[in-house]
């Protein structure tokens, strides 16, 4: 059994490990969180050079050809970091998108510019209130235009090229779901930036209006492929995730050691020794299901969507009873806008929701056993 | 990313696999598979009758104690080989529960701090089941702070005589042989005046009582002890040194790798799906539905650490601290599952008897019975100052009778 990842994907963890802690210290991440820019370019654009945009698309399409494994270290690195750039919007949801289900000269057309940092990719599928579901896909296409509006967009306000998720019939099935692709730059949308809990992502609302669109997959394909990038997203959100835990844990028993109180560090009180612990458990567990939602997503498993959808609610649930309980740790000055622990508690419950709510997932995984055990 | 053998590993796999395929007891294996919690009872037979003959018959083929060099009575195979035997032996296993204790904690003890002559005389019928070893630690005044623990032991020419009384000792009735700490020396503080020693359970003035457990049961011993002769030569480790000694003993209890834990979810996914409401399927409930997937990814979550703890064996690394979680994950799981597989089942759920109930009253066993597995084998709160101190490397409690001689630490709290 090697249920591990190798020496060189090892490597690429460290050396992505390094790159960020020197390119994007807490500092940096302020930059994004004070509103000062929408992300952080310099580091983006780093990240094309490092080859971390292009890790998983295939060599003939401008990527590194390496794999979904490289892809889940680095990750978790970015979500150790808290990286103000929409990475995963790009790679995990429209590179993805594109890989599975675009045509070649789609692929040829946009690939190579996501891989190089020249372009920016988001998918447009929330109406609103509510989780993922073809009876809440309002936004209408018909004769290659799009009309309705899409709220919120992760990284909408700066994308180039958006995945839009449309309605092309009304029968009440699956199959009147479509996917379109859209070029932001070729007008007919407009967006607008919206408040939310973490400001080192944005969130758009997007109005299409009368917006020129080419379809992306067969028509009536799209919640059929828009299921299958949730759960490839899920995995490697989930690594981010599984990052953002260990530091924050991380961040809880240092300041554990070095503060002291009652005349003695406050992580020789055991309720404070208990509560880091019990976030190590649940780091834990997170970080055991996402290798195994890894290993699923880089062999196309069958048992992807079971494996996905416990590495969703495993790291969603790590990370937000890690990054609470750091907060808790660190007492009032976990409170205070200057220290970090608000930025991980914010990462965490954004990150959440992005992708549909615990609740979503919870079903997704109860009705995949479900369907696995009657087989 | 692979969960494949090495060539190596499925050679041995394979062997393995073949053997127990012509060895096993097959008549016991449904019966086997469906006790999944506590003491094994099997309906027709003795536990340890069945369990002697079955690691007898593992012996004689080399497929006992595995990892022990073969003069002690093992194979001298590698730790991942010992996991992949485990998982081949499968429900089989349940039936070295008397040997566990023996295998797991006296043996190593014995294999470490005992003389040549006591490794080839004790080791190999530990091995084969012939001789069953008990660990006398826990005392009433002793259980997470074992180093407080009261039983004498004086010096009398080349012998020890032993006095005071041992709880929780599993399946002291039926062993031959313990391996017992004492008290040496009162006057100097609590870890350093314990000895280590082994003895013949048949010695007189051994007295064993059964206890019963809140569950209703009767699985664990009080251990008495008046005037106990154990001669010098079995003294294990330097007079004083037993807190050391039992270190290791300690430290082989939580390297079991591989083991599953029972953690309760299979079966109650299994209930859940059948189980009819007023409201429809339970299954169908938003509620249940989100305590099921907490539930799933947990027991899922333990699996996949023993996993990559299995990856590291097999690499020939040493695991890492992940698998520490296990007990702590498992045990309240099972008490949580209990306590809700009877909520669904409304007022009914209060029965108890096999008959009267839709699962045949195995979660209100499991909801009397779990409270065991979060303080057997190290409580929830030790398991998590272990993790603290050992994995996050946090400092440790401040211990106010560390210093002092044992004899003038207080022993009550208001009185």
């Amino acid at each position: 059994m090697n249920f591990d990842f190798s020496d060189d994907q090892k490597q690429l963890r460290d050396q992505a490990r390094k790159f960020l802690a020197e390119k994007c210290p807490p500092k940096a991440v302020r930059v994004v969180l004070d509103g000062k820019e929408a992300y952080d370019r310099a580091l983006w654009k780093g990240f094309a050079e490092m080859g971390f945009l292009g890790v998983a698309i295939p060599e003939e399409y401008g990527g590194a050809g390496a794999g979904h494994l490289e892809l889940c270290v680095i990750a978790e690195e970015v979500g150790r970091a808290l990286a103000p750039v929409p990475f995963s919007s790009t790679v995990y949801l429209a590179a993805e998108a594109l890989m599975l289900a675009g045509s070649d000269a789609q692929k040829q057309a946009w690939l190579p510019k996501i891989a190089s940092g020249e372009v920016i990719g988001t998918l447009a599928l929330f109406e609103g209130t509510g989780n993922p579901s073809p009876k809440a896909i309002k936004l209408a296409a018909a004769n290659g235009v799009l009309n309705g509006t899409k709220k919120p967009v992760a990284d909408g306000a700066i994308a180039d090229l958006i995945i839009v998720a449309a309605r092309t019939a009304s029968t009440g099935r699956d199959s009147d779901i479509s996917l379109f692709l859209v070029d932001a730059k070729a007008g007919g949308v407009e967006a607008k930036a919206l408040t939310n809990l973490d400001p080192t992502r944005g969130q758009a609302e997007l109005t299409f209006a009368n917006c020129k669109a080419e379809p992306l997959g067969a028509a009536g394909e799209g919640w059929s492929i828009l299921t299958q990038v949730l759960d490839r997203a899920a995995v490697l959100t989930a690594f981010e995730q599984v990052g953002g835990s260990d530091r924050a844990l991380e961040m809880g028993r240092d300041y554990a050691l070095d503060r002291i109180a009652f005349g003695r560090p406050i992580g020789s009180f055991q309720a404070v020794k208990h509560m880091l612990a019990d976030m190590y458990v649940s780091a834990t567990l997170a970080r055991s299901n996402a290798y195994y939602g890894a290993w699923a997503l880089s062999t196309n498993a069958p048992e992807l969507p079971e494996a996905a959808a416990s590495a969703r609610i495993s790291a969603t649930q790590a990370y937000q009873h890690c990054a609470k309980n750091n907060i808790q740790v660190h007492g009032g000055m976990g409170f205070t806008w200057e220290f970090d622990c608000h930025m991980y508690y914010r990462r965490a419950n954004a990150l959440a929701l992005g992708l549909g709510s615990l609740s979503y997932w919870e079903d997704q995984l109860i009705d995949r056993m479900r369907k696995r055990n009657a087989a | 990313m692979n969960f494949d053998d090495t060539p190596q590993e499925a050679a041995f796999r394979e062997t393995a696999r073949a053997w127990v395929a012509a060895n096993a007891p097959r008549e016991l294996e449904e019966e086997l598979e469906s006790s999944s919690l506590g003491r094994i009872r099997l309906k027709h037979a003795d536990i340890v009758e069945v369990g002697k003959a079955w690691q007898k018959k593992k012996s004689d083929a080399g497929w006992a104690c595995l990892h022990w060099p073969k003069e002690y009575g093992g194979r001298g195979a590698s730790p991942i080989e010992r996991v992949i035997w485990q998982q081949e032996e499968g429900v089989y296993g349940k039936l070295t529960q008397p040997f566990q204790i023996g295998e797991g904690m006296c043996g190593p003890t014995v294999m470490a701090y005992g003389s040549e002559a006591h490794k080839r005389r004790y080791l190999p019928k530990l091995a084969s089941g012939e001789e069953i070893w008990c660990q006398l630690f826990s005392e009433p005044a002793g259980g997470s702070d074992v180093a407080g623990l009261r039983t004498r032991a004086e010096k009398r020419g080349d012998e020890w005589v032993i006095n005071g009384q041992k709880i929780w000792t599993s399946g002291a009735h039926y062993s031959d042989y313990g391996l017992l700490i004492t008290r040496t020396d009162p006057n100097v503080p609590k870890h350093k005046g314990l000895t280590m020693f082994f003895l013949d359970m048949k010695s007189p003035g051994v007295e064993v009582r059964p206890i019963k457990q809140a569950n209703g049961m009767q699985e664990f011993n009080e251990v008495y002890f008046t005037d106990v002769v154990i001669p010098d030569s079995q003294r294990l480790g330097a007079v004083g040194d037993g807190w050391n000694v039992s270190l290791t003993t300690l430290m082989n209890e939580r390297m079991s790798i591989g083991a599953r834990l029972a953690t309760g979810f299979p079966e109650m996914f299994e209930f859940c799906s059948k189980l009819i409401t007023e409201a429809g399927l339970a299954i169908d409930d938003r509620a249940t539905r989100s305590k099921l997937a907490s539930w799933a990814v947990k027991a899922s979550g333990l699996k996949y650490t023993s996993y990559r703890a299995i990856s590291a064996l097999s690499k020939g690394e040493r695991p890492g601290p992940e698998n520490s979680i296990g007990k702590l994950v498992a045990g309240v799981m099972l008490q949580d599952i209990a306590i809700y597989a009877m909520d669904l089942e409304g007022g009914a759920g209060v029965l108890t008897g096999a008959d009267e109930t839709v699962t045949q009253g195995q979660f209100q066993q499991m909801l009397l019975t779990s409270p065991s597995m979060r303080i057997a084998g190290g409580t929830d709160e030790i398991l998590r100052n272990i993790i603290a101190e050992r994995v996050l490397g946090l400092p440790g409690d401040i211990r106010v009778d560390k210093d002092v001689p044992f004899n003038k630490v207080p022993t009550k709290g208001r009185s």
